[in-house]
């Protein structure tokens, strides 16, 4: 079977008979298990095999794929491992979490099997989502999907190298501070982080609450487009997700675009030293066509830019801080084998169960516990909160000018394992361009952009107001579009 | 040499609210009538977010806003239009988030006051905030083990808290009691302290007499009844007493009280207290309310003990004392409510006077010595109202009244089917009494020459006897006029 790249492509076959949602389901299932990308933590074969089933008898009751009511009819899926699924393990690539087996499904989960999906498995990543290349993953790095020893992003890595890698049609991931459009721009996807509060985040295990929002990743634009259709709108579970009526996303890209009322910015603090030669260039590409169909260019600037990383790793890991409490070995975590608490001191018990976190999330639970501690808080976690609004404020004077900020999502294209993982602050500097959004709460993607000179993919970074994520979808549909 | 100190106590309580359900999730938050949500089966009564699943998220229960909104409101606070819930960060195994959802800079209610019966007159207490918060499980400590039970984890808390300006352990009760009795009757609590609907934390200093800093203080945790608190502050009074006369310091800490011995026992120091990292909550949006909305919940405010202590005084002219005791209790309210409604319009005050003498005395002795609340128990307000009427107009005395009472709570029959059948009619038979009267006359003439003589106290002897020898039917008032006839 040819590499399917696209929902449309899928249905088109289910009604062309020319494969059942079940031989499409055991095909995707052989890929995955002959992959040596390290990308699934847990198939879920019978689960998959069983609803694929259920596709297949429908299919043929109906003739035709039921593509209003069921949008992901049949569609291979993946889910990165922090969404969590009713008696399927999720282990948030993590040891603490390594057989927990949560008694719910994720808001998001429920809603793209009622759309008709067929759930391949569960998705590596980086430990708790914290990581930007998926070697923090306590079950292995996932390799990157065209070039092997390269890393594929982090920390939806799993995700976005699987759907490169033909292992599911699409997948959903988590974006904290680039976390789905950062291995997106590695491996050559489009991923997208919608408006905060878009997407409920009901059983999306957390990381930093009010920065995390779960998105697609996809081998298209409008993929992303149909799967947003499905997850996005109000949950009466999640206090912080948007009320009222969803956009429809699908529906907007039909619409014609008028490129003289787009106004795209070019904020001049992303492009400065640092930035790949290659990246820089694909980027002046990209502007000139934007320029080429009518669309007003213009130079916009974000004054705070540089202090979003530091505002990001405080904000981040307080709040992570917090959120991993849990994991303390009385209900959630391992209890180390042998030790109950009430032999030896309820320290030593503590330090045995969260030893098992990796040293990534061992150093950011420990600087948001200090960050939010008596006596540093006001220095570090309101200090932060207080330059994150300066920060969206930057934006929104800067969406007084122009409707978009285009940038690259990152500095670089994809690296090799093991080239930064010794260096945080070099590791944290990928997600340089990317954290704004998500500070902001602002809709962005990465959509493919062209590839360097050792066929590495560089990924565009579009970014729109609140709310505006239908825009931002319709013009880089028509970027992904262009000839 | 005690006269030389003042303590100074702040109270915080912890007032389950007695919501339908949770307050970040839909499991209930009470079982049905007298059961405990902490009875029924370990953790049942929980789902993914009162579990702390990863990945569950809280939603706001709109009625606990209600709730303590009314509480606010009937304390005179000032309602908080804009406040936030905050995450407090500890470790504990009762806790399965490893944070408590709770308020901590932004309350939904400042400051306000409550009052309370003083000496000669109410005093009020300052309340500095009243915040919400989500309760904890419940360790359960077995040999080897212990158990975590979260059936209660997520029950809708409020903490009350006041202002360091109570002066004794009496006046601690006062508030306690008043505050308690408020949230009963708002109907916002179910207000059983042995099940921990309603908890205290008190803080107690000592000061020189005159000085205005405050001494430092220890903080008694978790007292589950009224007396307790009393004796444990008390006695905490009289140990920081000791501390200082003796030229020592008093330690910030933390202490427990131990009802057996009542002591107050070291539990924590102010090194190992708690940094509890609080942060605002990013899962849940800030708590916005409407001036419109915090006015409709004014206006459905029941009449509350200290309105309803006044109007007892002023239209049924209940003592103070009377009018306080009743008003400070909703169930003893609720009965003299709805017994003194079955008599005619008028002047109440003498029914009135005494239905809250039978309420006070025997009903309430009955209703502690069976441990069955009035309201469940065989005795009606029309069962009162009929007592109040017989014994009004003299038909049955006092200590038949007594026996009337006693029988109705075991039998529930009607009062004067109780009254034929016992034989308790009064005799007011002038006729059928005198032959009694004089006979013992007669026997007494030394009494009688004494007491014709001017030694009045001698009448109850008459009394008694005639009362003895009509088998307590004889209806005294009409035995002394007969006395004094006789002798005349």
């Amino acid at each position: 079977m040819k590499k399917i790249q696209s929902i449309a492509e899928v249905h088109d076959g289910f009604d062309n008979k020319a494969f059942t949602p079940l031989e499409l389901a055991q095909e995707y299932l052989g890929r995955i298990h002959a992959s040596q990308l390290n990308a699934f933590l847990t198939v879920s074969e019978e689960k998959a095999i069983f609803q694929a089933k259920k596709a297949t008898a429908e299919l043929m009751k109906w003739g035709r794929v039921p593509r209003e009511a069921q949008p992901l009819f049949g569609i291979p899926f993946g889910l990165k491992d922090n969404l969590v699924t009713q008696g399927l393990r999720t282990t948030c690539g993590s040891r603490i979490l390594e057989n927990y087996v949560p008694p719910y499904s994720a808001t998001v989960v429920e809603r793209v099997e009622k759309a008709g999906a067929v759930i391949l498995g569960k998705l590596n990543m980086d430990e708790f989502a914290m990581g930007s290349s998926n070697e923090n993953s306590a079950f292995g790095p996932v390799q990157h999907p065209t070039h092997p020893g390269y890393v594929p992003g982090g920390s939806s890595g799993g995700s976005a190298s699987a759907v490169a890698a033909g292992l599911c049609v699409a997948a959903l991931g988590s974006d904290t501070g680039g976390s789905i459009r950062l291995p997106a721009s590695f491996c050559g996807v489009t991923g997208v982080k919608p408006t905060y509060g878009r997407v409920s985040r009901y059983g999306l295990v957390a990381f930093a609450s009010s920065l995390d929002q779960i998105g697609p990743l996809t081998n298209s634009v409008r993929d992303s487009a149909t799967v947003l259709d499905v997850i996005s709108g109000a949950d009466p579970m999640d206090s912080t997700s948007i009320q009222g009526v969803s956009e429809k996303y699908v529906a907007g890209l039909s619409a014609p675009m008028d490129w003289s009322k787009v106004r795209i910015g070019i904020p001049k603090e992303y492009f400065v030293s640092g930035v790949q030669a290659e990246v820089a260039a694909s980027m002046q590409d990209a502007i000139k066509w934007f320029e080429k169909q009518g669309a007003q260019c213009v130079s916009v600037t974000l004054p705070h830019t540089s202090y979003a990383v530091s505002v990001y790793y405080v904000v981040a890991v307080s709040e992570a801080s917090s959120n991993l409490a849990r994991f303390d070995g009385v209900r959630f975590g391992v209890r180390p084998e042998g030790l109950s608490s009430s032999q030896g001191d309820l320290l030593s018990f503590y330090k045995q169960v969260r030893t098992r976190f990796g040293d990534e999330v061992k150093r950011r639970i420990l600087l948001g516990t200090f960050a939010l501690s008596s006596g540093y808080s006001d220095q570090y976690y309101q200090k932060a909160c207080q330059v994150r609004r300066l920060i969206q404020q930057d934006f929104t004077a800067a969406f007084e000018k122009v409707d978009f900020i285009l940038g690259p999502v990152a500095p670089t294209t994809a690296f090799k394992l093991g080239e930064k993982s010794q260096d945080p602050l070099q590791m944290y500097l990928n997600d340089i361009f990317t954290i704004p959004a998500n500070l902001a709460g602002l809709p962005a993607l990465s959509v493919p952009c062209g590839k360097d000179s050792a066929g590495l993919p560089i990924g565009l970074h579009l970014a729109g107001r609140l709310y505006s994520d239908s825009e931002l979808i319709r013009i880089a549909d028509a970027f992904e579009r262009r000839a | 040499m005690q006269s030389e100190f003042e303590a100074v106590i702040g109270l915080e309580v912890h007032c389950q609210l007695s919501t339908r359900s949770k307050i970040f999730c839909a499991c209930p938050a009470r079982m049905t009538e007298g059961q405990s949500v902490a009875d029924i089966t370990p953790n049942l009564n929980t789902c993914p977010v009162c579990t702390g699943q990863p990945g569950a998220l809280p939603v706001l229960n709109k009625k606990v806003v209600e709730y303590a909104v009314l509480a606010g409101l009937a304390t005179h606070c000032e309602i908080q239009m804009h406040s936030v819930f905050s995450r407090k960060n500890y470790f504990y195994p009762d806790l399965p988030k490893g944070y408590q959802i709770s308020q901590y800079d932004l309350p939904v209610c400042g400051k306000g006051w409550l009052e309370i019966p003083g000496g000669s007159a109410p005093k009020r207490i300052g309340i500095t905030r009243i915040h919400l918060e989500e309760d904890a499980g419940k360790n359960v400590h077995e040999v080897g083990y212990s158990a975590v039970n979260l059936n209660r984890a997520g029950v809708p808390l409020i903490e009350i808290v006041s202002e360091p300006e109570m002066f004794s352990a009496e006046e601690a009760g006062a508030y306690l009691r008043t505050l308690h009795s408020l949230v009963v009757t708002l109907g916002i609590c179910d207000g059983n302290m042995q099940e921990g609907n309603f908890r205290c934390d008190a803080n107690v200093s000592v000061r020189k007499r005159g000085a205005t800093a405050l001494g430092t203080r220890a903080e008694i945790k978790n007292v589950n009844s009224f007396r307790f608190i009393e004796k444990a502050i008390e006695y905490e009074i009289q140990r920081q007493i000791q501390v200082v006369v003796s030229g020592g310091q008093v330690v910030q800490e933390t202490r427990g009280y131990d009802s057996d011995k009542n002591v107050t026992l070291s539990q924590r120091s102010k090194e190992e207290a708690h940094d509890y990292r609080y942060f605002p909550d990013p899962d849940l949006l800030p708590l916005r309310l409407t001036p419109e909305w915090v006015e409709k919940l004014r206006g459905a405010l029941p009449e509350l003990p200290d309105q309803k202590r006044a109007r007892y005084s002023e239209q049924y002219k209940l003592s103070s004392q009377d009018a306080g005791t009743l008003s400070n209790s909703k169930s003893l309210s609720d009965f003299f409510e709805r017994t003194i409604a079955l008599f005619p319009a008028g002047d109440l005050s003498a029914p009135a006077k005494a239905i809250v003498n039978f309420l006070t005395g025997e009903l309430t002795r009955l209703s502690s010595e069976a441990s069955v609340e009035l309201a469940q128990s065989k005795v009606t307000p029309r069962h009162l109202a009929d007592l109040v009427q017989v014994s009004l107009s003299g038909v049955i005395s006092s200590s038949g009244a007594k026996q009337v009472l006693i029988s109705v709570w075991n039998s529930g029959a009607p009062v004067d089917s109780v009254i034929e059948k016992e034989g308790l009619k009064q005799v007011s038979d002038v006729g059928a009494l005198e032959p009694i009267v004089q006979k013992i006359i007669d026997s007494n003439p030394s009494q009688a020459a004494e007491l014709k003589a001017g030694k009045e106290k001698l009448m109850s002897f008459f009394v008694g006897q005639a009362m003895k020898a009509s088998g307590g039917k004889a209806n005294p008032a009409l035995v002394s006029q007969i006395v004094k006839k006789l002798l005349a």
